[in-house]
C-alpha cells in the first residue's frame, strides 16, 4: 500500500465517512482515491477544488492565511477540505451522521504528512 | 457567414480537439454573435478546463452578454490558473469599477501593469478612476479604457459595443452606509464586529470585517464571498448532498463561518481561534436569524 493510500485509509476508517480522495487543487485531477460504491471521485476532487480555490481568495482579500480546513455542512451529509502541501487538497465526503471532530483529526494529520 | 467564421468553422471540425476554438469563438465575439461564440467556447471549456485562455474568452463573451456575475467567475477562474494575466486583471478591475468598487478596481489594475507594463491604457485608467475616487459618478470614457473587450471591427456594424456606457451602480437593496444606525447587527449582543452580510452579487448588505493588520477588509471579502455561494451550491448539489446549510473555514489566525441567512445572501462570522468552531457555528446561526428579519423587514 503507498503511503497516501495509507493516509486514506486512516480517514475513510472514522465511522461515517464514505470515502476520501487527494487532489489537485488546480486542475481537480485525482491523485489517489479511497471510495465507496457511488461516490464519483473526479466531480468530488473537481468541485471541492473550485471551492477551495475560492476560498483561499476569501481568506486573502481578508488578509488571513490560507485555510488547514474546510467543511461544508449540507443536508445529507459533509464534504471536508483539508489543503496539504503545494496544491494537493486532501477531501473526505461523509455522511450526516459521521464523527466529524475525529475526520478532521484525521485529515488534519494525514495532510500534515503529506508535507 | 465570412471567410474567416467559414475557415475556422472548417478548421474545428477537422480538428475538433485542437485550439482552434479560442480563434472560431472570438471570431463570432467579435462579430456580435454571443451565443453562437459561447457555445463554441464552452465546448472548449469542457476539453481544456485547465486552460487560461478558455476562461478569459468564456469571461468576455459573458461580459458582452451582461452576465456580469458570470464574467467575474469565469475571470476569476482564469486569474487562478494564471494569476499575471493582465486581460483578467483589467476585466475585473472593469466589474469592480462598474460596481462602485474603485479601490479594489484600483487594485487590479496595479497587478494589471505589473503583468504588462507596455499596456499604456492601464496607467491612464488609474489615473482617471483616481481622480474620480470620492465622486457619485462611473465615467463612460474609464469603463471604455478598462473594457478588456476590443471593439468590434468595421465590417461588422450590427455588432453592439463591447460595453456600453455605464450608469452608476446599483445600490445594494438596503445599504448600512445611508443609515448608519441600521445595521443588520444593530441589536446583536456581541456587536457587529466580525460579522459581514453580503448579496449575491458579492456587495456587502452590512457589518463589519477588519483584516489582522487593522484595515476593513469588508468590501474584498463581500466581493469574493458570491462566488463561494455559487461553487457551494454547486458541489452540495452535483455530489448529491442537497442543500447547503454552513461552510466552517479554519486559518491559522481565524475561524470563519458561512451561513445563508437567504436565498440571495450570505453571513460571515469570524472570530479569533480562541472560540471554537461549533461556539462560532451558533454565533453565525443567531447573527444569521437576525439578518433574516433586518432583510425581511427591508422588503
Amino acid at each position: 500500500m503507498s503511503p497516501e493510500a495509507m493516509l486514506l485509509d486512516r480517514v475513510t476508517r472514522v465511522p461515517g465517512v464514505r470515502g476520501a480522495l487527494l487532489a489537485s487543487a488546480g486542475d481537480g485531477l485525482v491523485v489517489a482515491e479511497q471510495l465507496m460504491d457511488g461516490v464519483d471521485g473526479r466531480a468530488a476532487a473537481a468541485l471541492a477544488g473550485a471551492l477551495v480555490g475560492r476560498l483561499l481568495r476569501t481568506t486573502a482579500a481578508a488578509g488571513l492565511e490560507s485555510p488547514l480546513f474546510v467543511h461544508l455542512r449540507a443536508e445529507e451529509g459533509s464534504l471536508l477540505a483539508a489543503p496539504a502541501t503545494g496544491d494537493l487538497v486532501l477531501v473526505a465526503m461523509v455522511g450526516p451522521d459521521a464523527n466529524i471532530g475525529l475526520a478532521r483529526l484525521e485529515m488534519l494529520d494525514a495532510a500534515g504528512r503529506l508535507g | 457567414m465570412s471567410d474567416e467564421i467559414r475557415a475556422l468553422t472548417a478548421r474545428l471540425a477537422d480538428e475538433p480537439t485542437s485550439l482552434a476554438f479560442l480563434e472560431l469563438a472570438e471570431a463570432l465575439r467579435r462579430r456580435g454573435q454571443y451565443d453562437a461564440a459561447a457555445k463554441v467556447a464552452r465546448g472548449g471549456l469542457s476539453r481544456y478546463p485547465g486552460l487560461a485562455d478558455a476562461h478569459d474568452l468564456v469571461a468576455r463573451i459573458l461580459s458582452d452578454q451582461g452576465d456580469l456575475a458570470g464574467a467575474f467567475d469565469a475571470w476569476a477562474d482564469a486569474l487562478r490558473l494564471d494569476p499575471m494575466r493582465s486581460s483578467a486583471l483589467k476585466g475585473l478591475a472593469f466589474l469592480y469599477y462598474r460596481a462602485g468598487e474603485a479601490p479594489a478596481a484600483l487594485e487590479h489594475l496595479a497587478r494589471a501593469a505589473e503583468a504588462d507594463p507596455d499596456d499604456a491604457a492601464i496607467p491612464v485608467a488609474i489615473a482617471r478612476i483616481e481622480q474620480e475616487v470620492g465622486g457619485t459618478r462611473t465615467s463612460p470614457q474609464v469603463a471604455i479604457e478598462l473594457s478588456p473587450t476590443p471593439a468590434s471591427p468595421p465590417d461588422a456594424p450590427s455588432a453592439p459595443p463591447p460595453m456600453q456606457p455605464v450608469s452608476p451602480p446599483p445600490a445594494p437593496a438596503r445599504s448600512p452606509s445611508a443609515a448608519p444606525n441600521d445595521s443588520p447587527f444593530a441589536d446583536f449582543s456581541e456587536g457587529e464586529r466580525g460579522l459581514l452580510l453580503a448579496d449575491a452579487n458579492g456587495l456587502r448588505l452590512g457589518g463589519t470585517l477588519t483584516a489582522p493588520g487593522g484595515g476593513e477588509a469588508g468590501d474584498r471579502v463581500a466581493a469574493e464571498l458570491g462566488g463561494v455561494v455559487r461553487e457551494a451550491g454547486r458541489a452540495s448539489r452535483l455530489l448529491g448532498l442537497g442543500s447547503w446549510h454552513s461552510i466552517a473555514i479554519e486559518t491559522p489566525a481565524a475561524f470563519l463561518v458561512l451561513v445563508p441567512p437567504s436565498g440571495d445572501t450570505v453571513l460571515l462570522a469570524s472570530r479569533e481561534p480562541s472560540m471554537p468552531m461549533a461556539r462560532l457555528g451558533l454565533l453565525a446561526e443567531r447573527a444569521a436569524r437576525m439578518a433574516r428579519r433586518w432583510l425581511e423587514r427591508g422588503r
